[in-house]
């Protein structure tokens, strides 16, 4: 089975649109707690800025992946992520390697050491080694898993994950840091939502009735351009109702309601509504 | 006595087991030569891919199995709905690939590799035994050894170990996956694993020489009473938990 495509990151071409929808402001602090079920470890990590950098295993910049690392170790603490003890462990061994780097080398005669990236480098490439094998039985698993054998009878905790896409938390926290960059430059427009009002609405839909003789229920409400908007609509034609303004009538059941004047004396359409007791 | 049409004998066998059954088995219960029960199931493979049979033979972990053939899987999901388990997280993934790579290995030596603690994973991998205890080591702390079984060779669908790509080959699958880095690699070769350590292995492990990769220094296994398995694995990997959690 093949795997989901992943979209392409980034924002959609166009994305400049100057009055683009904005959050609202109000609830914008409240806080969201992430919980991610595991973290892949510090070796992942650096992997991952490794490939995300397309930097040399073999030859590390040791300074600027350090400084990477700890700026994640960061992001994931100010979200409250759980950062495990190994995750710190790994950023003292960076901190210990990068020193190590800026002392001078050995007087000759003296006892030489190695490069000090050498024993990360070959955790590095050992556990990468590891991942691409765990890959391979991704994979075996997958066409196993298409493969059955006779008495396949119910276990427990027999409910599959949900099928996401293959995305790790570090690419999560990629995704964020690029929103993060683009944020500041965005005026943020607070967008006030509009007031429906019920007299109002009777009033237009008492002037419809009367102008165009009758509309039908449909009609109205697919004019409606929110919830609230539908809901106010109803009302104001209950009301009209329960006024004797309108009358409604329907030719077949579940078919189209037309709402017609209803003839009564005095009731002019264009009169202006009075206000329903209580609404 | 033999039967007298043995590919239909041989397909009542396959059809009556759901476990994978090894050539020897099938051939002492036929009352045939073993290589004429090979020779009976390629004929039977065969009759079954040309009439595009709905079920196939597998030669999974070190025996035959008739499962159903992938193109139904659709279907067969489907009446099945959630009747197979839960595929394996990453970690457990990541886990069982250096314990099928280094076997007999220490929940240490895992976790060097990993970087991170891996009891939680180790207590999944036993609970679906796809991982059991080979012993304990002679070094210091004498800390378990953990080994695939043969349900890790179905679970993966392996005939044996040596299925599993070798060190060169993996290199060449990270190589295309970081072309820049192709001219970098260096690795040592694999080494063979000490015969007297295969030795004491069970059925799965007589295939430890073909083993991908070995340990720089294999372990010195002390044989467990079977007993002292579960106290020794709570003293290790700590209590087990909730399932749900992982």
């Amino acid at each position: 089975m093949s795997r989901p495509p992943v979209p392409p990151p980034g924002p959609p071409a166009g994305a400049a649109t100057p009055a683009g929808p904005a959050l609202p402001s109000r609830g914008a602090t409240a806080s969201v707690m992430v919980k991610l079920p595991r973290f892949e470890g510090p070796l992942d990590l650096l992997l991952h800025l490794i490939k995300r950098d397309e930097i040399d295993i073999y030859d590390i910049p040791i300074a600027h992946i350090t400084q990477q690392y700890l700026s994640y170790i960061e992001l994931m603490q100010s979200l409250d992520l759980d950062v495990a003890g190994e995750f710190l462990v790994m950023a003292a061994t960076l901190m210990r390697i990068k020193a190590k780097m800026l002392l001078p080398l050995p007087a000759v005669g003296e006892e030489e050491e190695g490069d000090p990236r050498e024993e990360l480098v070959q955790r590095l490439v050992e556990y990468r080694q590891f991942k691409e094998a765990a890959g391979t039985l991704k994979t075996r698993e997958a066409d196993r898993r298409l493969l059955f054998e006779r008495g396949m009878l119910p276990t427990e905790d027999e409910a599959g994950p949900l099928p996401l896409a293959p995305a790790t938390l570090f690419d999560l926290l990629d995704a964020l840091n690029r929103v993060m960059l683009r944020v500041p430059e965005q005026t943020v427009y607070e967008v006030q939502g509009e007031i429906y009002d019920l007299e109002d609405k009777m009033s237009l839909i008492a002037r419809t009735v009367a102008e165009q003789g009758s509309v039908s229920f449909q009609t109205l409400m697919m004019g409606c351009r929110a919830r609230a908007e539908v809901i106010v609509t109803f009302i104001a034609l209950l009301e009209l109702v329960k006024l004797g303004r309108i009358a409604v009538s329907q030719a077949e059941p579940f078919g189209d309601i037309e709402i017609v004047a209803h003839t009564r004396e005095g009731s002019e359409a264009d009169a202006p509504v009075e206000s329903p007791g209580g609404a | 006595m033999p039967p007298s049409n043995l590919q239909a004998a041989l397909e009542a066998l396959l059809f009556s087991s759901d476990q994978p059954l090894p050539l020897t088995l099938l051939a002492e219960s036929l009352d045939v030569a073993p290589d004429q029960v090979a020779e009976a199931l390629r004929e039977l493979e065969a009759a079954g891919a040309a009439r595009g049979a709905g079920v196939q033979l597998r030669e999974i972990a070190g025996g035959y199995l008739l499962v159903t053939a992938p193109e139904h899987a659709e279907w067969v999901g489907r009446l099945l709905r959630g009747k197979k388990k839960m595929r394996l997280s990453r970690a457990a993934l990541e886990t069982m690939a250096i314990i099928a790579y280094k076997q007999p290995v220490t929940k240490s030596e895992v976790e060097a590799i990993r970087g991170v603690d891996s009891s939680a994973v180790l207590t999944t991998l036993l609970e679906r035994t796809l991982v059991t205890i080979r012993g304990r080591s002679k070094v210091v702390g004498r800390p378990l050894l953990y080994g695939t079984t043969q349900e890790f060779l179905d679970y993966f669908g392996l005939r044996d170990l040596s299925e599993l790509p070798r060190p060169e080959e993996l290199r060449a699958l990270v190589a295309a996956r970081e072309p820049e880095q192709l001219d970098m690699m260096e690795l040592e070769a694999p080494a063979a694993l000490d015969p007297a350590t295969a030795a004491e292995f069970e059925v799965v492990a007589q295939v430890g020489s073909d083993l991908p990769f070995s340990s720089d220094q294999p372990h010195e296994v002390e044989p467990m009473a079977p007993g002292d398995l579960d106290d020794a694995v709570v003293e290790e990997l700590g209590a087990p938990r909730d399932p749900a959690a992982d």
